[in-house]
């Protein structure tokens, strides 16, 4: 369906906003000096349609949030850019090149609730699988890589729970732990699936410094986020989503509440009173 | 019990149900951990017409033909399960029953047909539903530690993709696993685990043989290399109990006994084990009850 349109668009994906305010000037960028660009994208499950020729592109060096209703297809979105959903037309580059050749440089933070917490094993184990693709195939991991996540763990002020069963963590703690895995990842593309889900406010601000850290160093991060009370506040760039992508850009050009409306449709006002207790459920 | 280390027989049948034992306690261990407990009754069911078109193609009732048209009918099993998986609206649980309930039912059309054959009998295959124990041979045995040792080297090496895929497959697929040939090789050596206690155990309670060891092992540890040791040496214990109290007892049927062994494992296992135990999570829950009288309650 949109394949026809994917050569012809790599140029004008940066353009092509529906939204009135346009992604700034920067329009000159080329697809290859964005850390992802997704074009012209989508995504069924048999006949329904969950992205719909979505066009994302987030420079190098941003903290973006992607931000749409339930069902919107915030995560579906991730796990293209990640290549963990068949894609029906559209494509993504990372670092202007397909994703397999760049896997190195991407980290992902799954949503927390997608595995068995009571796997019998350790925090330090959990953390220490980050380093697992650099091992590569039947090599165990070693000193270097339990140092590299004890690391990671210290920046998480996780250290005292390095061995720890997994399933004694509150879910806070399996947050942050989750994110020690991807920091071992060594990358500089962070993708990350409601990383703020379930974790009280002192640990919020903690996963929020960190992440700035990570983006002034010079990464990028990508998070589903659900909260749209502290998106201007966080995030320096966002999308809104709604199965179309509605709008994208910096914050505050982008955040504004037409675009909102656009992409929560007559939900708006039941939102703003209660976006604060919204589940995920996509 | 002192025949153990003089009979010659019992020696055999004692060692090979060791290593069914230890093999799909290893094996078993994952399939528990993924939520796959299924699949092994199905793998097990599936294996019957493997083993008799087997028998009906060679015209004999040696192990190793009949163990690798075991594993090739459960491997194919798997296949079809996956597909119907993949290729319709049919979820994981129900292709497991419909491919188990097919093969299966094919099996017994086989067997029957086969049996109305002069030279049947002496091939008896019928053991294989109930499993017997006593009919192990030296060579069986042999068949039995290679195979399985060669599944339990292949965990050692791909120990940490495996773990991987058990704990977050998604997550190792993005790190670059291929985590589709990850699943099929550990699929295998689960096949492997099944058809080498096929004709000690019986395809209709093998798959017990696949659950019972790894969750009792569970309860016990939060290391998943303690738990697959473990898990390991409750399969052994069962395997061994349960193939001594057939041979030497009333001709019980070998299949049943030692799942009644593994029973027996996994009961205690549930009632006493530190942590996860039920009567240690009452006595948290009511600090005021002694141990005395929980344990006759």
């Amino acid at each position: 369906m949109a394949q026809a349109l994917t050569t012809e668009s790599l140029s004008t994906a940066k353009s092509s906003a529906v939204s009135p305010s346009r992604p700034r000037e920067g329009s000159a960028v080329s697809p290859r000096d964005l850390a992802i660009a997704v074009m012209d994208l989508t995504v069924a499950y048999r006949d329904k349609p969950v992205l719909w020729d979505v066009d994302m592109s987030v420079p190098s060096g941003v903290l973006m949030a992607i931000v749409g209703p339930n069902g919107a297809g915030k995560t579906t979105l991730i796990k293209a850019i990640l290549g963990l959903v068949d894609i029906s037309a559209g494509r993504v580059l990372v670092g202007g090149k397909p994703y397999e050749e760049q896997r190195r440089r991407v980290a992902y933070v799954p949503q927390r609730g997608s595995v068995d917490w009571d796997f019998p094993t350790t925090v330090l184990d959990v953390v220490m699988m980050g380093r697992y693709g650099d091992l590569g195939w039947i090599k165990r991991p070693g000193a270097r890589e339990k140092q590299a996540a004890m690391e990671a763990l210290e920046k998480v002020a996780m250290t005292d729970y390095a061995h720890r069963q997994i399933s004694q963590l509150s879910g806070g703690q399996q947050q942050r732990v989750f994110l020690a895995r991807s920091l071992v990842q060594d990358a500089d593309v962070f993708l990350m699936d409601e990383p703020f889900q379930g974790v009280d406010a002192t640990t919020e601000r903690a996963i929020v410094t960190l992440l700035q850290e990570l983006r002034d160093s010079g990464a990028t991060v990508v998070c589903v986020h659900h909260d749209l009370q502290t998106v201007t506040e966080y995030f320096d760039w966002v999308t809104l989503l709604n199965v179309r992508r509605i709008a994208s850009g910096p914050t505050h050009e982008t955040f504004t509440e037409e675009n909102l409306r656009a992409t929560y449709g007559g939900r708006m006002a039941w939102l703003k009173s209660a976006s604060q207790t919204e589940r995920s459920q996509d | 019990m002192f025949d153990l280390f003089t009979d010659y027989t019992l020696r055999t049948v004692a060692l090979g149900a060791g290593i069914l034992g230890i093999v799909s306690g290893v094996l078993g261990s994952f399939t528990v951990l993924r939520q796959q407990s299924l699949l092994g009754d199905a793998i097990s069911h599936a294996a019957l017409p493997g083993i008799v078109l087997a028998f009906l193609l060679t015209g004999s009732n040696e192990s190793l033909p009949l163990i690798l048209g075991a594993g090739l009918a459960g491997w194919i099993g798997t296949l079809v399960v996956r597909s119907i998986v993949r290729n319709t609206r049919i979820k994981n649980d129900g292709a497991l029953g419909l491919v188990l309930s097919v093969f299966f039912g094919v099996g017994l059309m086989l067997l029957t047909y086969s049996q109305s054959r002069p030279d049947a009998s002496q091939a008896g295959l019928d053991k294989f539903l109930f499993g017997q124990a006593a009919a192990l041979l030296r060579n069986d045995v042999i068949t039995m530690a290679i195979l399985g040792g060669v599944a339990i080297v292949i965990v050692g090496l791909f120990w940490k993709e495996f773990k991987l895929l058990s704990f977050d497959p998604e997550f190792g697929s993005v790190l670059g696993f291929r985590m589709g040939a990850i699943d099929i090789l550990l699929t295998t050596l689960v096949v492997i685990a099944i058809v080498i206690g096929l004709q000690t155990v019986g395809v209709v309670l093998m798959s017990a043989m696949v659950v019972a060891p790894g969750a009792a092992a569970r309860q016990w540890t939060d290391r998943l290399g303690v738990m697959v040791c473990l898990s390991a040496l409750f399969g052994a214990l069962a395997g061994v109990t349960g193939a001594l109290l057939s041979s030497t007892g009333a001709r019980l049927p070998t299949g049943p006994m030692i799942v009644l062994s593994a029973s027996v494992i996994v009961v205690v296992s549930l009632l006493f084990a530190p942590n996860r135990g039920l009567l240690w999570d009452r006595t948290r829950t009511r600090p005021s009850v002694l141990p005395a009288e929980e344990a006759t309650s």
